[in-house]
C-alpha cells in the first residue's frame, strides 16, 4: 500500500521518474501545467510500491512518497 | 609611551587594537611586514591567518569571512592589488565592510618596489569594473597610519564598504615613535544581521550576493549606493590645512609626499614667498569643498599639485577647484622622491 | 501511511531554474536532505558558484554567499576559518572549478581546509551556451570545438578527483554518478560521509558529481542520462579516491 503525489506546477515533464519506476506505472500525461509543461503522472496507484525511486530521480522535487 | 616601530608593523597592530582577527594575504614587497606580522600575532588574539595562494584567492577570501561577520583585512602593493580588484568590486556591490592596504611601489607592470602614488586612480575611481567606490585614505605618517587603521573596521561596517589605506613603500619601511591604542573588546562589538555566521534558516537567512540580475534592481542598488557614497563624504571627510591662511601658493600633496611638502613651505617662506599647504586626508572622498574655498580666496595665486606619478591627484584639485587658479603639477616617477628642495627650485624658477 | 519522501526543508519553496532533466536539481535535493539530516539548520554556511547553479542562493534554506567565478573555496576558506563550528560547503560546476578556479580548489585542498566542495562535472559550461569547458571528453561537441574536442588542438580533460587525491590535504573524495536511483541513493551517501568528515575536522572533502546537461548536449533528458552511465563513466570511474579514515 503506497502513495505518490505530485506538485503538478513545479513538474517539467522531463521523464526521469518514468525512466526510474521499475514497475513502469509513470507516464508524461496530456496535461499541461502553468508553465507548459505536460506533467508526470502515475498509471496504477495500487500496484505502485512506494519504493520512492521516481522521488529519487525527480531534479525539481515534485514528487512525496508514502507508504 | 610611544614606540619605535616600522611603518607595516606599526599597520598591522594598529588593525589588531582595531578589532581585526583575520588576515588572507599574499607576499608582494614593500608589504611583507604586514602578513609576517598578522601571521603570529592574530594567533595570540584568537584570530586567524591563511597566506592565501595569490592576491585573487585573498580577496575572495576576505569576501568569505567579512561576509561571514568577522573583522578581516589583507595587504597588498599595487600589481596585487590590481589583481584584486574583481573581488573588490564584488565586495562593494555586496556592501562588505572590510580594510585593505596598499603600500603602493613603482608601476606600470611589474615596475619598481621604490615608493610611488600611481595607483591613485586606481583607488579613489573604483580600480574594477562597474560604479563603486571605497573609502580611501593617504596617511602622511605612521602614527597617522595607527590612527586610521584603528578606526577603519568601526568605519567600514558602519557603511558597510571596505576602507582603503594608501600607502606607499617609504610609510611601510619608515620607523617612527608612535603611540598605540588599547585594545578594543571584540566581543562586546554590534551584531549584523546580515551577515552569513551561519545561523540564518528560513526568511531570516542571509545571502551575501553580488548579483541582481533585473535591471531596475540593479539601477536602485546603484542609486542606494551613490546615496552612501554622498552620506561618506558629508560624514567622513579628513583634510590639514598648513600654513594656508595667508598663503599665495599652495601646494597640495598626499601622503608621504605632504610632509616633503611641508619642509618645502618652510623654506619658501624663508625666501618671503607665502607658501601653505593643503592636504587631503580622505582622498575617497576627496575634500573638494575646502579646495573651492581656497581656489576663491582672493590671497591664493596658484595651486601646485605634487605627487610620486604622472599627475592623478591633479585631476581631481583641478575638477574641485573649479580651475578658478592655475593648477601646476611637479612630479618625480619611478620610484624616484623629490625633496623640499626640488620643490622649492621648481616654484621659484616659476615665479 | 507514513511520508516515506518529502521535499526537504534544507531546500526553499523557490523551483530551481534548470532546464528540464538537468541533474542539478537532484545534485541540490542530496547536498540540502544531508544537511538536514546531520542537523546542520542554523549551523551551516552554503557558497553559490557563477555559472548554472549561480542562483543556488535562491534555493538552499541556509545562509548563503555568492562566489565570483572560481572563487567559492577562497570565499568558503574565509568563512569557515572565522566560524569554524559552521559546516560549510561550496557547489561548483566544471568550468568554475577546474577552469578558472583551479588555482582555488587546489589550494583549499592543500590547505586541507575543512569545507565540502560539491563539483558538478557535466563537461560542458551550461550557463554560457555549450562552450568547451576542461572536462568535456575527447570526441565530444561544444560550441567552441564544433567537430569534436580533438586533443590536439583543444587539449585534454582533466580529471579532478584524481590529481586532488595525491595531495595530503583531503581526507575524502569520491566521484558519483546520477544516472539512475541506486547511483543517486550512493551519491547521497557520499555528500552525507562528506560532510560528516568535515563536522568531524578531518580536513578538506570533495564529492564530484558527474551530471547531464540535456540542453547544451542536445539530448532528451534519458539520452543525457544514458550518456553519464555510458561515455563519462569510462572517462571518470566512480569510486573513492582518497579516504583519510581507510589505511592502504
Amino acid at each position: 500500500m503506497a502513495k505518490i503525489t505530485f506538485n503538478n506546477e513545479a513538474c517539467k515533464g522531463c521523464g526521469l521518474c518514468v525512466l526510474a519506476c521499475p514497475k513502469k506505472l509513470l507516464q508524461i500525461s496530456s496535461v499541461s501545467n502553468k508553465n507548459g509543461y505536460f506533467v508526470a503522472e502515475i498509471t496504477d496507484m495500487a500496484a505502485c510500491v512506494g519504493c520512492a525511486s521516481c522521488a529519487m530521480m525527480c531534479p525539481d522535487c515534485v514528487i512525496t512518497v508514502e507508504r | 609611551m610611544k614606540e619605535l616601530m616600522k611603518g607595516n608593523e606599526a599597520i598591522a597592530e594598529a588593525a589588531v587594537r582595531g578589532g581585526c582577527r583575520a588576515f588572507f594575504g599574499y607576499p608582494i614587497t614593500p608589504q611583507n611586514e604586514i602578513p609576517e606580522y598578522m601571521s603570529w600575532r592574530l594567533f595570540e588574539v584568537g584570530g586567524t591567518f591563511v597566506q592565501a595562494e595569490s592576491e585573487v584567492a585573498s580577496i575572495n577570501m576576505i569576501y568569505g569571512a567579512c561576509g561571514a561577520g568577522a573583522r578581516a583585512m589583507t595587504s597588498s602593493s599595487s600589481p596585487g592589488i590590481s589583481l584584486m580588484q574583481e573581488g573588490i568590486s564584488y565586495i562593494c556591490c555586496a556592501e562588505i565592510p572590510c580594510v585593505l592596504v596598499n603600500m603602493v611601489r613603482g608601476g606600470p607592470g611589474l615596475g619598481g618596489i621604490q615608493p610611488a602614488q600611481g595607483d591613485y586612480f586606481q583607488a579613489v575611481k573604483g580600480g574594477g569594473h562597474g560604479d563603486y567606490h571605497m573609502i580611501v585614505f593617504g596617511p602622511q605618517g605612521v602614527q597617522e597610519c595607527v590612527d586610521l587603521m584603528y578606526n577603519a573596521f568601526d568605519l567600514a561596517e558602519k557603511y558597510r564598504i571596505p576602507v582603503m589605506m594608501l600607502g606607499d613603500g617609504m610609510l611601510g619601511q619608515i620607523m617612527e615613535p608612535v603611540e598605540l591604542p588599547p585594545m578594543k573588546d571584540v566581543s562586546q562589538l554590534p551584531k549584523k544581521a546580515w551577515a552569513t555566521d551561519g545561523t540564518g534558516v528560513g526568511k531570516g537567512r542571509r545571502i551575501v550576493n553580488s548579483l541582481l540580475i533585473e535591471p531596475d534592481k540593479l539601477e536602485a542598488h546603484i542609486k542606494h549606493l551613490e546615496e552612501k557614497y554622498a552620506e561618506i563624504a558629508k560624514n567622513e571627510t579628513l583634510y590639514e590645512e598648513y600654513m594656508t591662511d595667508d598663503a599665495e601658493i599652495v601646494l597640495t600633496a598626499y601622503g608621504t609626499v605632504a610632509r616633503i611638502g611641508k619642509s618645502a613651505v618652510h623654506m619658501l617662506r624663508e625666501k618671503g614667498i607665502k607658501a601653505g599647504l593643503l592636504r587631503p586626508i580622505t582622498l575617497y572622498p576627496f575634500p573638494s569643498d575646502v579646495f573651492l574655498k581656497t581656489a576663491q580666496k582672493d590671497s591664493v595665486k596658484k595651486f601646485v599639485c605634487m605627487e610620486l606619478s604622472s599627475g592623478q591627484m591633479i585631476e581631481d584639485v583641478k575638477l574641485a577647484t573649479h580651475m578658478l587658479k592655475p593648477v601646476e603639477f611637479f612630479g618625480r616617477n619611478g620610484g624616484n622622491v623629490m625633496t623640499p628642495e626640488d620643490i622649492v627650485d621648481f616654484i621659484t624658477k616659476e615665479a | 501511511m507514513a511520508v516515506v519522501f518529502e521535499k526537504t526543508k534544507m531546500l526553499t519553496d523557490t523551483p530551481f531554474h534548470y532546464c528540464p532533466g538537468c541533474t542539478h536539481g537532484i545534485a541540490h535535493r542530496l547536498v540540502a536532505e544531508c544537511l538536514e539530516e546531520l542537523g546542520a539548520e542554523g549551523k551551516c554556511v552554503g557558497v553559490a558558484p557563477v555559472g548554472c547553479a549561480v542562483f543556488a542562493y535562491n534555493y538552499f534554506n541556509c545562509d548563503m554567499q555568492e562566489a565570483s567565478h572560481g572563487r567559492a573555496p577562497a570565499v568558503a576558506t574565509g568563512i569557515k576559518r572565522v566560524a569554524p563550528d559552521n559546516l560549510v560547503f561550496a557547489y561548483q560546476g566544471d568550468g568554475d572549478l577546474a577552469s578558472i578556479g583551479m588555482a582555488e580548489i587546489v589550494h583549499a585542498a592543500m590547505r586541507g581546509e575543512k569545507i565540502t566542495v560539491i563539483f558538478i562535472n557535466n563537461t560542458i559550461y551550461g550557463m554560457t551556451g555549450g562552450q568547451m569547458a576542461p572536462t568535456t571528453l575527447i570526441g565530444e561537441k561544444a560550441t567552441t570545438c564544433i567537430y569534436g574536442r580533438d586533443p590536439e588542438k583543444n587539449g585534454n580533460p582533466v580529471k579532478m578527483s584524481e590529481m586532488l587525491a595525491t595531495l595530503t590535504g583531503p581526507a575524502y573524495i569520491e566521484r558519483v554518478a546520477l544516472f539512475d536511483a541506486a547511483h543517486v541513493r550512493a551519491a547521497k551517501k557520499a555528500i552525507k560521509k562528506a560532510f560528516t568528515y568535515q563536522k568531524e575536522n578531518k580536513g578538506f572533502t570533495f564529492i564530484e558529481v558527474l551530471s547531464s546537461c540535456p540542453t547544451n548536449w542536445g539530448m532528451s533528458p534519458e539520452q543525457a542520462l544514458q550518456f553519464v552511465k555510458n561515455e563519462m563513466q569510462n572517462f571518470y570511474p566512480l569510486g573513492v579516491y582518497k579516504d583519510v579514515e581507510v589505511k592502504d
